[in-house]
């Protein structure tokens, strides 16, 4: 534990303006001029840049600097949310003047409490990536990538490749006396590459990333692998089949395919829709939905992860929530609000896009434990189904449980042997059934490797999944092979 | 709201002095960007406010080219300070860009000579006590429809107004205000432990052209309400129906297939069709940039270039690509003044409404939701998870969830039998429903 990302927070964010605490006490007082329970400033500043590689090019580079204050007041189940891109006195009182509307009656809220500063935990290190490698490096780096993508087969027509790296300092005061800071430092890179071979067209991608500076990229030549990979991936792709259409057995890959506990649970388990009791998930805590052999959590806490956080975006520590436990439903993600609102205490899942954007219970880093099985012996116990290695993206509809996820590598499963490579299909099913079909579970969990991105009501944040191989005994597949 | 947005004026001047600095910097060639907004909205669910979030936003854009190098930055603060700083940070990326022959500004003989006026602009002095109202009016509606429905995501009301202004070192600098509103509304209905949710929006350049609080609250619970009882379907071949407002996503597809950056990147099931049909012969598709109050309106693109009606779709044939400067250059083509996208796309509506395409269709399935992202544009494989209604002789047989609907665009784009006359114009892209003569249905 360590105060340097207070201090660093105060000098970053409150000092260029002349805040300081009594100026915080201030705009909190003034948000608590009408009867509402209390509230939070959030303030943030982002530095943020991307690289992009075309034709063997560096074509394009950006910077920006972004930063600004939300002042969110709670009066029961509402919220009055105000926000500025000026960090100024002035500024942040009109804010807490407008938030606190929600609260018609001009009475008295709570008393502040006395300031509690929140020790930050220190599971990436408080720098700034940006600065980690010279723009020099930087652009080597991308011409490494492209060399190394095109090395690998003469049919790579084209090598999109890009960097980025993002430096974010937060500081939330509350009128609880919550005072807490972060720095968070994420990289990111990608590489998508298309290759043509008699008229057919294919592609493929990978990337990766964390939270730390851009060695996370370099070490064991880690961008260079990606490159491999995303050539990989699209040759094979260059030799896929029509996919199968309908119900049969799915074996699910380790790591990245764990997206379907993003979407099959994950997001049904948030606080705010069972607090409204508009997740089908909606009180069942205690009951079964999933096979014995699924333990599955959220783990804000994993160090350097991309969807790992010192504290979340109210300033409360995250932690590892067991959300289903033997396949028993043990609990939700929880933020302050809805904690509150639900008799239970806040998870550390309270996250936002931004100082414009308020915070909800949202997801860090989802996975499921591994189980005893070899991954092989799973394969081989598949007579006939499919198995999916990469996905793109999912989405879930949470009041139905209906999920989708898409897979990019699959290949079909025929008389317990991996045969041949299939299309790119959306498979379909239902969250709270889903689980229960898991009828084995590998010993080989694995976590994503840093890529995801979680988008909910209009806000992006970061997050990761991970997952051993299993297998799902039944599952639609939207093929295009009836 | 109390504050208003700074003048257009204020955010010449700004633009204008970006240029400069970055002039005085060294670059030959700069463009800039800077917009504000602001806007409210409010939140009623179960009846009670659930949110009030007034909104301010402001941020400048700048490029500038050293020869045929690039460097952009951006900031969301306006001071003398920032923009300084953030031109520089331009210029320091250009140092490290590689040399690209098509980067740079779009041909100065394209830039927009005058700025029509669209009719974009219609604020509304509405106070949160006076969006509350109509966003209770609306949920209230929308839950005493049914007995059925028993929970509420909320009635969302908002109302944001913006002004952008964009000026490049041609000596073009124009900017235009704009609003928009929006009222959207999503219930829940429960039966026989099955638990739906559907919603109903309704988005406007002016407050007088948003559908009713009463309409949009009833039709989100209809809407809601025939969901319930959905159930699988067996795997099979079969037409399918896409609703105008699921329809609207094939035209995206295509868009995107058209658009410059990936037809030289070579990513997209569409190259090298121009002048070649792509869908049937009755299919016209026009870009009508200038429609007046229209969404997606625009009198230049983000490049300054002159936006003009033309057609990309005629009598089946591919006429045009959607192309910025950069990829035009690529494509050893024109721009067709598409950077940031195309400007209302009108897909040309047929005479038959949505009963009459379920008749023609006979037996099928008609998709009113459509669920990920399993669209591949380069190889134009289509697969995604969809819900909606499965339809024998015409009629609605009953509510159908948790399939998929599979296909290739570029076979379906051919299969299209029918563009049906009920217009969904609330987006960028207006269209009908749409009947696809078989796609694969993977379910039981």
């Amino acid at each position: 534990m360590t105060d340097q990302p207070l201090a660093l927070a105060k000098e970053t964010l409150l000092a260029p303006a002349g805040l300081d605490e009594g100026a915080l006490e201030r705009a909190l007082d003034r948000l608590m001029g009408h009867a509402v329970d209390g509230g939070d400033l959030y303030f943030q500043a982002t530095h943020f840049e991307s690289w992009l590689l075309e034709d063997g090019i560096v074509k394009e580079g950006n910077h920006s600097i972004e930063q600004g204050v939300g002042v969110r007041a709670i009066a029961g189940e509402k919220t009055g949310f105000a926000y500025s891109d000026e960090i100024l006195l002035p500024a942040l009182l009109s804010a807490a003047s407008a938030a606190r509307a929600i609260a018609r009656q001009p009475g008295r809220g709570l008393a502040l409490r006395a300031w509690q500063p929140v020790g930050t935990p220190r599971l990436y290190p408080p720098l700034d990536p940006l600065g980690t490698l010279s723009a020099d490096d930087k652009v080597e780096l991308l011409r490494r990538i492209d060399a190394e993508a095109r090395r690998q087969d003469a049919r790579v027509r084209q090598v999109i490749a890009s960097l980025a790296g993002v430096y974010e300092v937060v500081l939330v005061a509350a009128t609880d006396g919550t005072l807490a800071a972060d720095v968070r430092p994420l990289v990111r890179m990608n590489v998508t590459v298309i290759v043509e071979d008699g008229g057919r067209r294919e592609q493929g991608s990978s990337g990766g990333g964390g939270r730390g500076g851009y060695a996370l990229l370099l070490d064991d030549d880690r961008h260079l692998w990606h490159a491999r990979e995303a050539v990989r991936q699209a040759l094979v792709n260059l030799e896929a089949v029509e996919a199968p259409a309908g119900v049969m057995p799915v074996v699910l890959g380790p790591g990245w395919p764990g997206v379907l506990l993003h979407e099959a649970v994950g997001h049904g388990l948030e606080g705010d829709f069972n607090r409204k009791g508009t997740s089908a998930f909606a009180g069942r805590v205690g009951e079964r939905v999933a096979s014995p052999l699924c333990t599955v959590v959220d783990d804000g806490t994993l160090p350097g992860r991309r969807g790992s956080l010192n504290i979340d975006d109210e300033g409360t520590p995250t932690q590892r929530t067991v959300l289903i436990e033997r396949g028993i439903l043990k609990g939700y993600m929880q933020d302050r609000l809805n904690a509150r609102l639900m008799g239970v205490t806040s998870t550390g899942n309270g996250r936002r896009e931004s100082y414009a954007h308020q915070p909800m219970p949202r997801m860090t880093n989802t996975y499921m434990l591994p189980g005893e099985h070899d991954p092989q012996e799973i394969i081989a116990s598949v007579e006939r189904g499919l198995y999916a290695v990469n996905f793109g993206g999912g989405q879930v509809d949470i009041t139905s449980g209906k999920f989708v996820f898409s897979a990019s590598e699959a290949y079909l499963i025929e008389k317990g042997r991996v045969t041949r490579p299939v299309k790119g299909a959306t498979l379909i099913g239902d969250g709270p059934e889903v689980l229960t079909k898991v009828s084995m579970v590998g010993n080989d969990l694995q976590l994503d490797l840093g890529v995801g991105t979680c988008g909910k009501d209009g806000q992006s944040v970061p997050v990761g999944v991970g997952q051993p191989t299993l297998k799902v005994d039944a599952l639609t597949v939207g093929g295009t092979r009836g | 709201m109390s504050a208003r947005l700074p003048s257009q004026e204020r955010l010449e001047q700004i633009v204008q002095h970006i240029l400069e600095v970055a002039v005085d910097l060294g670059a030959t060639a700069a463009e800039a960007g800077v917009s504000c907004d602001q806007g409210l909205s409010v939140t009623v669910r179960m009846g009670e406010v659930e949110t009030l979030e007034y909104h301010r936003d402001q941020g400048l854009g700048v490029s500038v080219y050293f020869g045929h190098r690039k460097g952009s930055a951006s900031t969301s603060d306006l001071s003398e300070a920032a923009v300084r700083e953030t031109v520089q940070a331009a210029c320091d990326i250009a140092r490290y860009t590689g040399e690209d022959a098509c980067a740079g500004l779009a041909p100065a003989d394209r830039m927009a000579r005058e700025i029509p006026d669209l009719d974009l602009y219609h604020p509304w002095a509405l106070t949160a006590e006076e969006g509350i109202d109509i966003a209770r009016r609306c949920e209230d509606i929308a839950r005493a429809q049914d007995p059925r429905i028993h929970n509420s995501e909320g009635a969302t009301l908002s109302t944001h107004e913006g002004l952008r202004v964009y000026g490049n070192t041609h000596g073009f600098l124009g900017g235009y205000p704009s609003t928009r509103h929006s009222l959207s509304c999503s219930v829940l209905a429960e039966q026989d432990g099955q638990m739906q949710r559907d919603y109903w929006y309704t988005v406007a350049r002016a407050p007088e052209d948003l559908q009713s609080p009463e309409d949009v609250g009833r039709i989100a619970a209809e809407r809601t309400v025939h969901r319930l009882g959905a159930r699988r379907i067996a795997t099979c071949q079969a037409p399918v129906l896409f609703a105008p407002e699921v329809a609207t996503g094939l035209f995206r597809s295509f868009v995107a297939a058209i658009r410059g950056g990936n037809l030289y990147r070579r990513s997209s099931f569409l190259l090298d069709k121009l002048g070649e049909p792509i869908f049937p012969a009755f299919l016209h598709i026009e870009e009508q940039p200038h429609l007046p109050r229209g969404l997606g309106s625009a009198p230049f693109d983000s490049e300054g270039v002159a936006t003009q009606r033309r057609a990309l779709v005629e009598g089946g044939v591919l006429r045009g690509y959607v192309l910025d400067s950069y990829s035009a250059c690529r494509l050893g083509m024109e721009t067709t003044g598409n950077a940031g996208g195309v400007h209302n796309l009108r897909v040309q509506p047929g005479e038959e409404d949505l009963p009459a395409l379920l008749r023609r269709m006979g037996t099928g399935l008609l998709v009113t939701e459509l669920m990920g992202q399993g669209v591949n544009l380069v190889t134009g494989d289509y697969s995604r998870g969809a819900a909606g209604f499965w339809i024998e002789n015409g009629e609605v047989a009953h509510p159908v969830h948790e399939i998929t609907i599979a296909g290739n665009l570029a076979r379906m784009f051919l299969d299209i039998e029918a563009v049906g006359a009920d217009v969904d114009t609330r987006g960028n892209i207006h269209t009908g429903s749409v009947l696809v003569r078989e796609m694969t249905i993977a379910g039981d």
